[in-house]
Parts: structure tokens; C-alpha cells; sequence
């Protein structure tokens, strides 16, 4: 055994990107085993490993964990990305649940019919830049600090990061109203693990196109 | 100031219903708000109190908290309910309040759906709690020998438990007759003095969604509201 997390998903971002994005950050090196057809996930269904039948699954420290947010927290508090007293801790839960919330609008896009594809697009411009930008614009504009929580780089500036980046993919000037957010950006993104994850042939998974929604859609039986 | 929690949410269950119980479990008073009209919840955003313009609301230690993991975690961590370790919080808590969450999450929205969507939501809601979250649990309870999911103490996670056995239950009466451990689960957790007193009539635990109650929310948030698959 490498000792390395094994991260059990498809091909894809998903659910499981998030958990690439925060290993990453924390520098931490891990593998990865996909799901490839419908056997695949039976076999992993009847060895028993997914405690309520879904991936993501991250083999870690001898454990099998399921559920996102929890395996979240676990690797945040693990490498200490997860603020340093219940209060900061509090916080950092508060705003990853507002990106969650983002991205997970932008998750399912890809599955709803073409006919909605505009509605939902306008959807997600809106929510993005009347929900939850101006919120982080704000929070950093109120610490007058370089990170969201306690000046120090916590899981919650990794979140965001990738919530900005995922927008972005959508309207590239999503935040031409938001200079804090755009300056965090850049900031974020220099750092030595992220800057070395954003770079190609790193293990960041691209937008979901059509192959990738028809897999998951038939391994799924969507 | 009181330094009691206050809650503000419409007055019946949604979101805020773990809340309560998470506190209620705690043995912590707390006081509640209810929103009652739209021009209250445009108030509160006005006033910046509501972060991403959303209830929950909880006013706790000084902090507007909103969301309901964050504000259900904070909770859990600062009254012990938290298990004794990282191990024991991620692991264990953490993964099987999710099972629980996603499960009273299908319940939660089903009188927000539409009519035809009820009806075809509510066997595949039950199938879902007997085919994969309290065989879930069942086993865990088997293996782990301690009448506690976690540790040998009451957690977030058993609290949370309850809450969705209970609101399955109001559904279809029998859906634990193929689970001994959660029965007797179900008894021993009930019986604990501070969860006892919240399932007695007069305490602060809200009744089912009716139709006024799903009428005041969508008059209140006149959002379309979607939800995860």
C-alpha cells in the first residue's frame, strides 16, 4: 500500500473535483481508480465499500469514506486548512457551503435538457454575481486581508478558488465587478501547490463534455 | 440580550427542524422568529444579517450564523456532541449525518413539488430509507455494540438519526419492522431526558408541513426553488 489517499470516482469532476483541489493544495500526492463502465461500480457496490452505495469513496488513513463533505472536512482538518478555534472553523463551514451551493448549480447543469441549457446559464450569472460574489468580495474587503478567515489560507480560499475558476468556464469576465476577488485569484492561484495543480497534466479534471455525461449517465443509470 | 440562540425561520420545520433538535438534545434553550411575511425576510436581508439571502438564521455567540451544516456543526462542537477526535467527527459523525441529511432532505422538499411528482416521490423516498440508509445504520449499530452510532456517548449523529427515523416513520408507519437495532435505537434515544422533553407536546418541535405552512414560504421567498437530484 502506497500510504497515498485513493480516490474512487469517473473520470470527471463531479463531486469528487473538490477533494482533488483541496489534496492538491495541501500538497498532498494521491491516486486515483476510475469507474469506468456499470461493472465497475457493482464491484464496488458488492465488496461492500460504499457505505451508502455512492462515490465519492477516498480510501485514507485505513479508512473508507463516503460523502463529500465529510471526507472534505477530514482532509481540511488533517492538514490544517481548517482554521484554528471553533469560531474561525464556523466560518470557514459558512462560506463552503455558499460555494457548495454555486457549484453544485453548476454541477448538474450538464444533465438538464438542452432546452433549459440559456435559463440555466443566466441562472448561474445571476446567483454568481447577486448571491455569492459580493459576499466574498465583502468578507475580504471587511478583513482587509489576503485569505477569508484569519489571515492565514484556509480551505474555504481553496473552495472559492475553484468556484471562481468553475463560473469563469461559463463568462469569462464573471468578475470584471469584483477586484478584491479578482486580485484573490490571482493570489490564490500563485501559490506553490495550486499554481503546480492549475498547470497541465496535473490531476484537475476538465469541463464535463458529452462522452463524460453519457458515462456517467449509463454507469448511473441516469 | 438574552445569550439564549435565537432562531429565525417560518414557523414550521424545513431546514431549521435539526437545528432544534441538535439543541433541544443539547439541553439549550433557545428563542425563535418566525417569519411570517415577505416584507420581514426583505427586512433582514436589507439589514445585512442573512449572508447569501437565506434562512436559517441562527444569532449565536455573537455570530449571524447561516447555513444549516455550519450552524448544525458548530453546535456539535461546542456542546460535546462532536465525538472525542478527528477520527470519530469525520469518519463516523460527519459521514452518517450526510446519510441522514440527504435522506430527510427528499422529505423535506416533497411538499414543495408538484402533485404528480409527490406522488411518485414518496415509495422511491421510503425505498431509499429501507434499501440504503438504515441498512446503513443497522449495520453500523451491530458492529459498533455500544447502543450509540459513535463512540459510547450520545452524538450529532444519533440525534440526527432519530430525526429522520421519526419523520420516515410519518410516512409509513411499519418502515422499521426489518430493523431490530434501530427499534430499540429509536426507544433508548428517545428516552433520554432532554430528547424526551422536545418529543413532548408543548415544546418547540414544529409539526409536519401542512398547506398554509408550504403557501407562507413560497409567499415569502417567491423563488423558484430547485433542489439536488
Amino acid at each position: 500500500m502506497s500510504g497515498k489517499p485513493k480516490l474512487h470516482y469517473v473520470n470527471g469532476r463531479g463531486r469528487m473535483e473538490s477533494i482533488r483541489w483541496l489534496l492538491a493544495a495541501a500538497g498532498v500526492e494521491f491516486e486515483e481508480q476510475f469507474i469506468e463502465t456499470k461493472e465497475d461500480l457493482e464491484k464496488l457496490l458488492s465488496d461492500g465499500l460504499l457505505l451508502f452505495q455512492q462515490v465519492p469513496m477516498v480510501e485514507i488513513d485505513g479508512m473508507k469514506m463516503v460523502q463529500t463533505r465529510a471526507i472534505l472536512s477530514y482532509i481540511a482538518a488533517k492538514y490544517n486548512l481548517y482554521g484554528k478555534d471553533l469560531k474561525e472553523r464556523a466560518l470557514i463551514d459558512m462560506y463552503v457551503e455558499g460555494t457548495t451551493d454555486l457549484m453544485g448549480i453548476i454541477m448538474y447543469l450538464p444533465f438538464q435538457p438542452p432546452e433549459a441549457k440559456e435559463k440555466n446559464l443566466a441562472l448561474i450569472t445571476d446567483k454568481a454575481t447577486t448571491r455569492y460574489f459580493p459576499v466574498y468580495e465583502k468578507v475580504l474587503k471587511d478583513q482587509g486581508q489576503d485569505y477569508l478567515v484569519g489571515n492565514h489560507f484556509t480551505w474555504a480560499d481553496v473552495h472559492l478558488l475553484e468556484a471562481i475558476l468553475m463560473v469563469e468556464e461559463y463568462k469569462s469576465d464573471i468578475l470584471s465587478k469584483f477586484p478584491l476577488l479578482q486580485a484573490f485569484k490571482g493570489r490564490i492561484s500563485n501559490i506553490p501547490t495550486i499554481k503546480k495543480f492549475l498547470q497541465p497534466g496535473s490531476q484537475r479534471k476538465p469541463p464535463p463534455d458529452e462522452k463524460y455525461i453519457a458515462q456517467v449517465k449509463q454507469i448511473f443509470n441516469i | 440580550m438574552s445569550g439564549k440562540p435565537k432562531l429565525t425561520y417560518f414557523n414550521g420545520r424545513g431546514r431549521m427542524e435539526s437545528v432544534r433538535w441538535l439543541l433541544a438534545a443539547a439541553g439549550v434553550e433557545f428563542e425563535e422568529v418566525f417569519l411570517e411575511t415577505r416584507e420581514q425576510y426583505l427586512k433582514l436581508i436589507q439589514d445585512g444579517d442573512l449572508l447569501f439571502d437565506q434562512v436559517p438564521l441562527v444569532d449565536i455567540d455573537g455570530m449571524k450564523m447561516v447555513q444549516t451544516r455550519a450552524i448544525l456543526s458548530y453546535i456539535a462542537g461546542k456542546h460535546n456532541l462532536y465525538g472525542k477526535d478527528l477520527k470519530e467527527r469525520a469518519l463516523y459523525i460527519d459521514t452518517y449525518v450526510e446519510g441522514t441529511m440527504d435522506l430527510m432532505q427528499m422529505i423535506l422538499t416533497l411538499p414543495f413539488s408538484l402533485p404528480e411528482a409527490k406522488e411518485k416521490n414518496l415509495p422511491l423516498i421510503i425505498e431509499k430509507a429501507k434499501n440504503r440508509y438504515f441498512p446503513a445504520y443497522e449495520k453500523v449499530l451491530k458492529q459498533h455494540c455500544q447502543g450509540f452510532l459513535v463512540g459510547n456517548q450520545l452524538s450529532w449523529a444519533d440525534v440526527h438519526l432519530l430525526e429522520a427515523i421519526l419523520m420516515v416513520e410519518e410516512k409509513d408507519p411499519t418502515v422499521l419492522s426489518e430493523f431490530p437495532l434501530l427499534q430499540g435505537f429509536k426507544t433508548r434515544i428517545s428516552n433520554m431526558p432532554t430528547i424526551k422533553k422536545f418529543l413532548q407536546p408543548g415544546s418547540q418541535r414544529k409539526p409536519q408541513p401542512d398547506d398554509k405552512y408550504v403557501a407562507t414560504v413560497m409567499k415569502i421567498l417567491k423563488e423558484a426553488m430547485y433542489y439536488s437530484i
